[in-house]
């Protein structure tokens, strides 16, 4: 099978995130392999182990980004692409990303791909969508099981805490929920293989688009912090005397009850 | 400039989804005195649904029923909805930020090649141009965006704006389109209801979160049971979920939902960044942690330094005494 990983570089889920010169700044930041696209590359080793095939990790960004492609080899992916966008391109929007891999997967035979269901920085959760549309595939987001039977495909999905159970077929998209599996972490012989698997980098030339054709769709004009909150009041006394003071500024300060 | 926007509408059991109210308004907004047209989808007779969209702001409404609608599908809702957008060329589309709203957004919006807004919690119209507000990193920070090109298409998260007030004194039509469904892909076999009260974590007013601290799926009864009191929902820190003490759908945080109630109650949580992500622009925050030291108490409108055990019953007691008097 041909199994293909979308996947993103994103903040440390531990970062505190500061604001400079209009933008999010990230001096000094660590940056993981967005959690959501962590269970989508676990996915997509598990059915390459069970059905045979190959397992290809796509991530757009920048030269940094081959980092968490390594560590996606290392936990057992079989190849890498880096689509390097950073001299060609300023600003992107989710359009940008799907114009981009509409191009890549153009000439690729695909049984299936697999995402995150959002990233955890700008979290619009609309590559996995948009993509399958381009590639007029079927589309099953925020899967938390999935089992592959020739081409019949078994999914439970999330939905707002319901489980949905799907049947659909490949080729196809899916982007991935947790609760789908545990992710590895990846082995000292696994950093060690990593290191000679095959990473790819293409720019936007190399797909044949222009600059042009990934113009975004929207802008962001401005990006600021929320106003810090300030702790509030710590309540005392008698635990019945604090219950009975909480219900009472819940009613009548903060009009809550 | 007044612009033709048009919301889609979204049912659960058979009556219509707060948020696609507050889709209403919010597309009031974007319309800027233009037409707000409203559009829903689904299987048997839904003029009722669509008088109530238009009680709601609405100043006309396209129902589509067929049986092939009765349950979301993307494949489904994205061919029904397409073919509306194709009938009235809106400059508009505003939908809620729910699981069927991310499904078929990005769907429709790949399809018409335009620019998608997900999960605005403000807009405004400045100068012809309609600024959105959303949370970026979990709601550490925000960014203002505006569509640059064509369609202005978003979608708002539940509960940040506030619907207009119904009123039954609005006319409006409510038509019936027929629309042709072919080739759904993907069949939903069953859906399994875990969520009992079919109130949706990120549409709660009021939510009573069990973290650590509540050491066993049996220790989330009196937190079940404050919620039921106050009319909220249940959710957890990814503690609880890790060790087991409840269901990851319950999760909030950074990863997990990203919630903002009007009143938000951590029980044995102690405020890990990634917690406070996912909560901290709730509008009242109560703490009840053993632990003085802790985090949550950082964020907290209110804090009480004790055993939630101890607390959380008391607490049920004063609310239910305040209700019976009032």
């Amino acid at each position: 099978m041909n199994i293909y990983v979308l996947l993103k570089r994103t903040f440390d889920t531990e970062e505190k995130i500061s604001v400079a010169n209009g933008a999010i700044s990230d001096d000094g930041a660590e940056y993981i392999i967005n959690p959501y696209d962590e269970y989508a590359v676990e996915e997509a080793i598990n059915i390459r182990d069970e059905h045979g095939g190959e397992v290809t990790v796509v991530t757009i960004g920048e030269e940094d980004a081959e980092k968490q492609l390594r560590t996606a080899l290392a936990m057992g992916a079989d190849k890498a692409v880096l689509i390097n966008t950073e001299d060609d391109l300023e600003e992107g929007d989710q359009f940008t990303t799907v114009k981009i891999l509409e191009a890549f997967f153009e000439d690729k035979e695909v049984d299936i791909i697999l995402g995150g269901n959002v990233a955890i920085d700008e979290a619009s959760g609309q590559v996995g969508p948009r993509l399958a549309e381009r590639l007029d595939m079927p589309c099953v987001t925020t899967i938390t099981d999935i089992k592959i039977d020739g081409t019949t495909v078994s999914i439970e999905r999330d939905v707002e805490g319901d489980v949905e159970k799907v049947e659909t077929s490949l080729p196809l998209l899916v982007t991935c929920q947790q609760g789908l599996n545990e992710p590895r972490y990846p082995s000292l012989p696994g950093i060690m293989k990593a290191k000679k698997k095959p990473l790819d980098e293409l720019e936007i030339d190399d797909l044949d688009l222009d600059e042009d054709e990934v113009e975004p769709k929207t802008k962001t004009t401005e990006v600021f912090l929320p106003p810090e909150k300030e702790a509030g009041k710590v309540l005392e006394g008698e635990v019945d005397e604090q219950v009975k003071e909480l219900v009472s500024l819940l009613k009548t300060e903060a009009k809550v009850l | 400039m007044s612009k033709k926007v048009l919301v889609i509408g979204e049912s659960r059991e058979g009556a219509l989804r707060n948020v696609t109210f507050e889709a209403i308004a919010a597309a009031n907004i974007v319309s800027d005195g233009g037409e707000v047209v409203g559009v829903l989808c689904g299987d048997g007779d839904l003029s009722q649904m669509g008088q109530e969209m238009v009680y709601h702001g609405a100043a006309r409404v396209i129902t589509i029923s067929n049986p092939e609608l009765k349950t979301y599908t993307s494949d489904g809702y994205s061919q029904a909805v397409y073919q509306v957008i194709q009938d009235e060329s809106p400059e508009g589309i505003i939908m809620g930020h729910t699981a069927i709203g991310k499904d078929l957004t990005p769907k429709l919006a790949s399809k018409l090649e335009s620019g998608l807004i997900s999960d605005a919690t403000e807009l405004v119209v400045d100068g012809g141009n309609v600024v959105f507000t959303r949370p970026i990193y979990s709601g550490k920070a925000f960014e203002k965006k505006e569509i640059t090109d064509g369609l202005v298409f978003a979608t708002i998260r539940p509960n940040n704006i506030p619907a207009l007030n119904r009123d039954d004194s609005l006319a409006g039509s409510v038509s019936e389109k027929e629309v042709e469904i072919s080739n759904i892909r993907t069949i939903i076999k069953d859906v399994l209801r875990k969520s009992s009260d079919g109130v949706d974590l990120s549409e709660a007013k009021v939510i009573v979160a069990g973290g650590r601290g509540v050491k066993s799926s049996e220790g989330f009864e009196p937190l079940e049971k404050l919620a039921e009191v106050l009319g909220g929902t249940v959710g957890a820190s990814r503690g609880a979920c890790d060790a087991g003490y409840c269901d990851y759908s319950l999760q909030i945080g950074q990863t997990g939902k990203v919630v903002t109630p009007d009143l938000y109650i951590a029980c044995g949580i102690s405020g890990a960044i990634q917690h406070l992500a996912g909560m901290s622009n709730s509008k009242i925050i109560v703490a009840i942690n053993k632990d003085p030291e802790a985090n949550i108490f950082n964020v907290a409108d209110y804090g009480i330094v004790g055993d939630l055990f101890d607390v959380v019953p008391k607490l049920i007691e004063q609310i239910k005494e305040i209700k019976v008097n009032a």
